[in-house]
């Protein structure tokens, strides 16, 4: 028994907009080589967990189409990423004060 | 409300098409998946206790005695990976969540029923390998449960079947998560609104997070076991370039919510529990629903008391230290609300209110003694001892497995429509009671006094405190045989329960026992609380 339809139809997006992700997660990949090869000592794993982070960010909002979904799904992904965010920073935490 | 279906089979009577094994291991019905998770779970329990009572028999004198070092070493690895993968964390959400959680918000199954049996199956699956990895390979897992590295990388013995048999599991446990989640947002009945959910749904809602959200880092995590294993890469290996403390890291990321995904709901059932049997409304409903998502939110953040003496930094330890400490508020507050619950109420002294009593005091116990090694000062102590043995088994065999024999106790009747002689259920509570604190209290003192565990041997000193400790072993195992003997009996000959035995108000209550096969004759409308039992009677 349903109690409440999932409303969320198709949402087309055109072949132009879609490339244009495509070509920003390629930029994207570039740029973490690129960073990759620079010291940043520290920040070298922030700045890679940041470029990544962006990625998915792209693929979940438009490849997925959370974008288009409602507050609840919206919110239950963003709780998902600050808990691994949390965990991930807690963990990092622990290295950075490490002697 | 009486559907008369008493004597009737229910959701057990054969179904058309399918029938014997295969309308069982084929079913999409909830209640009959959650059977199948109750039997392989019960199976599992006698194998993992089975193999503690065996260990325990060895600990009772100093010396090579009864089994040699390496058997020694297999056995705790195996009663550990069988007690937490394969019984402890399933227990009460697969079994009893399945079969109750959509009877309990008025809905005929969970959202996603073939991916329900499919969570089943991978979970036949992951204890299948579990148990292949004890017999083939260069012997059984010797690791412990916790497969820390650098030795579970260089030991010859059969982890890399064992990692991938729980990596599977995992996949179970994340599939039934969602499916929860799920279930509870969409399948609500009419007027079933969050505040009027039973406090057990609330805690599997809460669980189910962990579920989702921690569960998949243990997998991952397990992987890159494997995989160094197998490719031999530098992950964690400090010999190879990589970093031991980033695998009790990602281990514990999962493995500490994980103590809470056994013990959440538990505490859901002592919730639902307890009003009933003091014919009161239970104190503080927004609290004890709060604070179960609390305590899944701040029971993700603590995981690092578990590395305290592992060369952590004193910064980090500090940190988790404080935080550690903040999960006992909401813990408190349950155990608060359900003593303030029982305050004055009604209180009748059924079966079900005997474990849910013993829940709170082994609990408390164990939650208490818990802090201890939350103080980074005094952890250093006891860290690796006994101390932490105890401390263990009080919350979840005092705690979930108390909250488990409760929630059984309190609705086979439901589920089988026949009913357990209480006398017996009565005492084969007070023998385990007796029986659990005679087997793990005396931990406490062996841990104080410097007893490491794990190990197989140990000073003469010691011996006092393993004697009554195998002692309280023996003394547990005559409760179990005579509870679950009671059980069985109930359950094939008892006589006939009705369909509200306790006078109980919420939902599943208000259809036959046992449910049929879509749970409702008629869709119900929610119309009051789950602890509102004005006009509610018993139905015997």
């Amino acid at each position: 028994m349903s109690h409440a339809q999932n409303e969320s139809g198709s949402h087309p997006l055109s072949y132009r907009f879609l490339a244009a992700i495509w070509a920003a997660l390629l930029t994207l990949t570039a740029l973490t080589i690129f960073a990759a090869r620079i010291d940043l000592g520290f920040f070298n794993v922030v700045a890679a967990l940041g470029i990544a982070s962006i990625k998915s960010s792209l693929v979940i909002f438009f490849f997925m189409h959370l974008k288009y979904e409602n507050r609840t799904i919206k919110t239950m992904v963003l709780v998902a990423f600050v808990v691994l965010a949390i965990c991930i920073g807690l963990t990092f935490f622990d290295v950075g004060f490490r002697r | 409300m009486d559907h008369g279906n008493v004597g009737g089979l229910g959701f057990l009577a054969p179904a058309p098409g399918r029938k014997g094994l295969l309308s069982w291991i084929g079913t999409t019905d909830h209640k009959r998946i959650g059977l199948l998770y109750m039997g392989c779970v019960g199976f599992m329990f006698f194998c993992g206790a089975a193999l503690g009572m065996i260990l325990r028999l060895k600990l009772m004198t100093p010396g090579s005695t009864l089994v040699g070092p390496q058997t020694y070493n297999a056995m705790f690895t195996l009663h550990g990976v069988i007690m937490i993968f394969l019984v402890v964390i399933p227990s009460i959400p697969a079994s009893l969540g399945n079969i109750l959680l959509p009877l309990q918000i008025g809905a005929e199954d969970v959202s996603f029923p073939r991916l329900n049996l499919f969570s089943w199956w991978l979970y036949v699956l992951g204890a299948t390998l579990a148990v292949v990895s004890i017999f083939t390979g260069s012997g059984a897992p010797d690791t412990g449960w916790t497969f820390y590295v650098p030795f579970s990388e260089r030991t010859t013995t059969n982890v890399s079947l064992a990692v991938t048999a729980v990596t599977i599991l995992g996949f179970s446990s994340i599939l039934t998560g969602l499916n929860f989640v799920t279930t509870i947002h969409r399948l609500r009945a009419p007027g079933m609104t969050w505040t009027r959910l039973p406090l057990f749904v609330w805690s599997l809602y809460a669980t189910a997070w962990i579920q989702v959200l921690a569960t998949p880092i243990l997998g991952i995590t397990l992987v890159l076991v494997f995989a160094e294993r197998v490719l031999n890469l530098g992950l964690f290996d400090p010999g190879r370039g990589g970093d031991p403390l980033l695998y009790q890291h990602l281990f514990w990321i999962y493995s500490h919510p994980a103590v809470y995904i056994m013990v959440l709901p538990a505490m859901g059932v002592i919730s639902d529990i307890i009003p009933v049997f003091a014919r009161k409304n239970i104190f503080g409903y927004k609290m004890i629903a709060f604070s179960s998502l609390a305590i899944a939110f701040a029971g993700s953040l603590v995981w690092a008391h578990h590395m305290f003496t592992s060369g952590m930094s004193d910064t980090a330890v500090l940190v988790f230290s404080f935080l550690t400490f903040i999960v006992a508020i909401p813990s408190a507050i349950k155990v608060f609300n359900w003593v303030s619950t029982l305050y004055k109420g009604s209180i009748s002294v059924e079966p079900p209110l005997l474990f849910s009593l013993g829940f709170i005091f082994m609990f408390s116990v164990g939650g208490l003694t818990g802090l201890v090694q939350g103080a980074a000062g005094t952890d250093i102590h006891v860290h690796d001892t006994y101390f932490i043995v105890g401390h263990f088994h009080y919350v979840i065999f005092g705690g979930t497995g108390l909250g488990m024999f409760a929630a059984l106790h309190f609705w086979l009747p439901k589920i089988f429509g026949r009913m357990y002689d209480r006398g017996v259920a009565k005492l084969s509570f007070w023998i385990i009671l007796v029986g659990m604190n005679v087997l793990y209290f005396p931990m406490f003192i062996l841990g104080l006094e410097g007893l490491p565990r794990r190990y197989y041997d140990y000073l003469p000193k010691y011996a006092h405190g393993q004697v009554l400790s195998t002692i309280g072993s023996w003394i547990l195992a005559v409760g179990l045989v005579i509870m679950f003997a009671n059980l069985y009996r109930g359950m094939r000959r008892g006589p006939l329960a009705g369909d509200n035995p306790w006078g109980a108000a919420t939902l599943e209550w208000t259809t036959s026992s046992p449910p049929p096969t879509n749970n409702f004759e008629v869709e119900p409308v929610v119309t009051h609380g789950p602890y509102d039992f004005r006009g509610v009677a018993r139905h015997e």
